[in-house]
């Protein structure tokens, strides 16, 4: 169902500019909202999404634009305001207190209040019917860690809508739903929607913004680059106009169906014969060559990361021998690893991998000048050098060495990231978890650039959740399953992501 | 506009401006407050002494700074300082020639190395067995002021020794002796963290102790390091308190030194909460509080009142730093701004 184009927006943002230190969020963006419609706002990580919806909830301020809504110009200070003036929002993290009820969480702050105290059955009676709204017939006194998460998303949508918003902004609600939870969400929003509700979506699977929008608008690099109904608008295109050049890295990719074959008649460049740590990984073997790509596959808490760190030395083995180029060496801790020209990349990026605070610059370059130690700073022309040559390689955006590294989207840390170790110019490098929470271009760029450093001689470890991806890239896959490596095999066109879900699931007895 | 804008937003605007509200407020009671004379070639004058008692807490604060820089707290610099006075006098008193040049030198070395041993034991509490700073520093603290008292058999130890003497009450080149080797001091931890990558990885450390391990930084010795530099910064600066009293006082030595080291720190712009630190910050930190001091009795605030009063600096110049004043100040500005444009069409 079409809304007719003549109604007049509830929201309008005209030329909204945010920045940040070294980053511009957006730039003189338009966006308008309509009642009754589900309005799909697609990007890439990065691209302005959470930072426009900040900046129409009052989270941010804007630089310059204006926000209009229902047709009064507005400059709200902050959530509470925006709420205020009908604007609603259902965040991607559940932002509820498990520990209350059901009722109580839809109605704080709106209790019903009887001679100044709160009338608990009045209160639970109104949850009642504003859960009834939405189809979501649960007791109001049941504990709201009692539910999935797929209810609790609908007791948020609940709450949100007990402001009596005429805006309701789901950022990514689905990302943690299955597809019937998904099925049933889609539901209440049309029911909302056809009650007049205007819908801001936000999710990154295509299909469901297929299913659900009436219109979508997207967003690149902070800026606008149209609004279309999903009719003129088939798949392909609208991921090339989120991504744009990336389209072509991610085609190429895949036309990639031959693997080169890896050497394997000389000295691995790593050997770790019984290598494990108690409570951590059970003793393991395993070979990696110059030039191979090694995927580890597993479940989570299989025992991939902490084979990683074993191998970089981030943590100590305590059995086991681990050879480097055929020569016996103990690695015990990072540095040694670095020594050894063996880098780690942590999938924890924020606590693991970032300095937060210090720029692109100094992220880059401390692999670098950590491997000198403090006395020899990496000289300044030096490092201009290697920093520019990295992002212009890896392509960060923004493009400015001297932008705070935390105020980079996801997938742009993850450069800076790949960039500290690249710099260092490693034998082996060790990825865990380089693609997640990225967006899809950056992850096509992360990809490609494996599958070239590993042509060029690199041995890779590569570790990630996404059985896809590690079927695409690696030569050789270990399997990992609570905390023991059950399984080694070698890629080839046989092997598919059920012969892996397999031997996971059996252990490896099978093969 | 955008220029004063930007200046307003500086770091270090507002205390530069506590300073030279208090320099000029001296100036107004006192005329000739900043007025500077030579007399028998040394510099006098009221700036000539703020510099001169800047030095000791300068010393203090400049370690104070790296192991904030580094997450850190050392509560024990008072303490150290007290060691430092107590373990050099005792030595210097009980040597048949007290005013020899060698005897001070190798009392001052016996002191550092206590110290040093003081720094190591600091840093080992924190950097190897993880303890928390402000605990593991406690014990020093609490201690330190015992062993002087040790140390000097519970007495206050005085001396006369002409070399020691020199260090507070000499001057050089027209300048205090003190105000020298402080600003020394100053110069070459400016240049060693700025030059060299000490002082991007000591932030580092700050900032992520545990991606800066994983990245190859050797977080454990950096942390060692600040405690133990602090340590012999805080004793040089005993040295130099003793030396102003020719006395060493294990009770009153260096005593609260600690907060206002890190006052000066705070005022300076440098997060408790570790990471990005500025010297230069520091150094104006201690420079308001110093001045303030100084001011206080120039103004003619009653004795009973002092604290009161430098409470309030301290607490106006901390609002005005605050990110949440700051702000609200941005946002007035920015309402403010677009108010004319807003005429009906």
């Amino acid at each position: 169902m079409m809304t007719e184009p003549n109604t007049t927006p509830i929201v309008e943002m005209t030329g909204i500019s945010i920045s940040f230190p070294g980053v511009k969020a957006l730039d003189g963006v338009d966006f308008r909202l309509l009642p009754g419609e589900v309005h799909a706002l697609m990007g890439e990580n990065g691209a302005g999404k959470s930072t426009l919806i900040k900046a129409l909830t009052g989270v941010y301020g804007i630089d310059s634009g204006r926000i209009v809504v229902g047709g009064v110009d507005q400059v709200f200070a902050g959530p509470a305001e925006a709420q205020a003036a009908g604007i609603s929002t259902v965040y991607q993290e559940v932002n509820l207190t498990d520990n209350l009820s059901v009722a109580e969480n839809v109605m704080l702050g709106h209790e019903i209040r009887r001679f100044g105290l709160i009338d608990w059955h009045a209160t639970r009676k109104a949850a009642r019917t504003y859960l009834k709204a939405l189809n979501l017939d649960i007791d109001p006194k049941s504990s709201l860690s009692s539910h999935s998460l797929a209810v609790q998303q609908l007791v948020a949508i609940s709450r949100a809508m007990v402001v009596d918003a005429r805006v309701l902004i789901l950022d990514e609600p689905t990302s943690s739903l299955d597809s019937d939870e998904v099925a049933r969400l889609f539901d209440v929003i049309r029911t909302l929607r056809d009650q007049g509700v205007a819908i801001l979506f936000v999710s990154h699977f295509l299909e469901q913004i297929y299913a659900i929008s009436d219109r979508i608008t997207v967003l690149r690099n902070g800026s606008l680059v149209g609004e279309y109904t999903p009719a003129e608008l088939p798949r392909v295109e609208l991921v090339g106009k989120m991504i744009g050049r990336a389209l072509e890295v991610l085609t190429e990719l895949e036309g990639r169906s031959e693997r080169a074959v890896v050497d394997r008649s000389g000295t691995p460049f790593m050997q770790a014969i019984g290598v494990g740590r108690r409570g951590s990984i059970e003793p393991f073997d395993l070979d990696i060559y110059p030039g191979e790509i090694v995927g580890l596959a597993g479940l989570l808490g299989s025992g991939r990361t902490e084979l990683a760190r074993l191998l970089y030395g981030a943590d100590h083995a305590d059995s086991g021998e681990t050879l480097v180029s055929g020569q016996a060496v103990k690695l015990r801790n990072p540095r040694s690893g670095l020594a050894k020209s063996i880098v780690f990349s942590s999938e924890s990026r924020k606590t693991e991998g970032i300095i937060g605070d210090l720029t692109v610059r100094e992220n880059i370059v401390l692999g670098l000048q950590a491997e000198r130690g403090w006395m020899r700073r990496v000289p300044r022309k030096k490092a201009d050098d290697v920093v520019a040559q990295y992002i212009e390689a890896l392509g960060v955006r923004p493009a400015n060495p001297d932008a705070i590294a935390g105020n980079l989207s996801g997938g742009n840390q993850q450069k800076v990231l790949l960039a500290r170790w690249l710099a260092t110019a490693p034998k082996l490098l060790i990825l865990d978890e380089p693609t997640r929470g990225i967006d899809v271009g950056a992850k096509a760029e992360i990809q490609k650039l494996v599958a070239d450093l590993a042509a060029q001689g690199m041995a890779v470890v590569f570790i990630s959740a996404e059985l896809e991806e590690v079927l695409r890239l690696s030569h050789r896959i270990a399997v990992l399953r609570d905390r023991h490596k059950v399984a080694e095999l070698v890629n080839s066109d046989d092997v598919t992501t059920d012969v892996v879900v397999d031997l996971i699931a059996s252990g490896g007895t099978s093969a | 506009m955008t220029g004063l804008a930007q200046l307003t937003r500086h770091r270090l605007f507002w205390p530069i401006v506590a300073l030279v509200v208090l320099l000029l407020a001296s100036t107004l009671k006192s005329h000739s407050f900043l007025e500077v004379t030579v007399r028998d070639g040394h510099l006098y004058g009221a700036p000539i002494d703020i510099l001169r008692r800047s030095s000791i807490l300068l010393l203090v604060a400049l370690g104070m700074t790296l192991v904030i820089a580094t997450r850190g707290i050392d509560l024990s610099v008072g303490a150290v300082m007290a060691i430092a006075g107590a373990v050099t006098l005792t030595q210097i008193a009980s040597s048949p020639d007290p005013g020899a040049v060698s005897t001070v030198a190798v009392a001052m070395l016996t002191g550092l190395a206590v110290c040093l041993v003081i720094g190591v034991f600091n840093g080992f509490l924190v950097a190897v067995l993880g303890i928390q700073p402000i605990i593991a520093t406690l014990v020093i603290m609490t201690a330190g002021r015992g062993i002087a008292m040790l140390i000097t058999g519970g007495q206050i130890t005085t001396v006369t020794s002409a070399p020691y003497k020199t260090l507070a009450s000499g001057f050089w080149l027209g300048l205090p002796v003190a105000a020298l080797i402080a600003g020394v001091f100053f110069a070459v931890v400016a240049l060693v963290t700025r030059r060299t990558a000490l002082g991007v990885l000591i932030e580092s450390v700050g900032i992520n102790p545990t991606a800066s391990r994983l990245a190859g930084v050797r977080a454990r010795t950096i942390i060692w390091t600040v405690y133990v530099l602090c340590a012999l910064f805080a004793c040089i600066a005993g040295f130099l308190q003793s030396s102003n009293i020719m006395a060493a006082d294990s009770n009153n030595a260096g005593l609260f030194i600690e907060l206002d080291a890190i006052l000066a720190v705070v005022i300076g712009g440098t997060s408790l909460a570790g990471g990005k630190f500025s010297l230069t910050g520091t150094l104006v930190g201690v420079l308001v509080i110093t001045t303030l001091t100084l001011s206080i009795t120039v103004i003619g605030i009653p004795v009973n009142a002092v604290s009161l009063f430098k409470a309030l600096v301290v607490i106006v110049v901390c609002l005005l730093q605050s990110p949440v004043v700051q702000h609200k100040l941005r946002a007035r500005r920015r309402q403010a701004a677009p108010v004319p444009v807003e005429v009906p069409a």
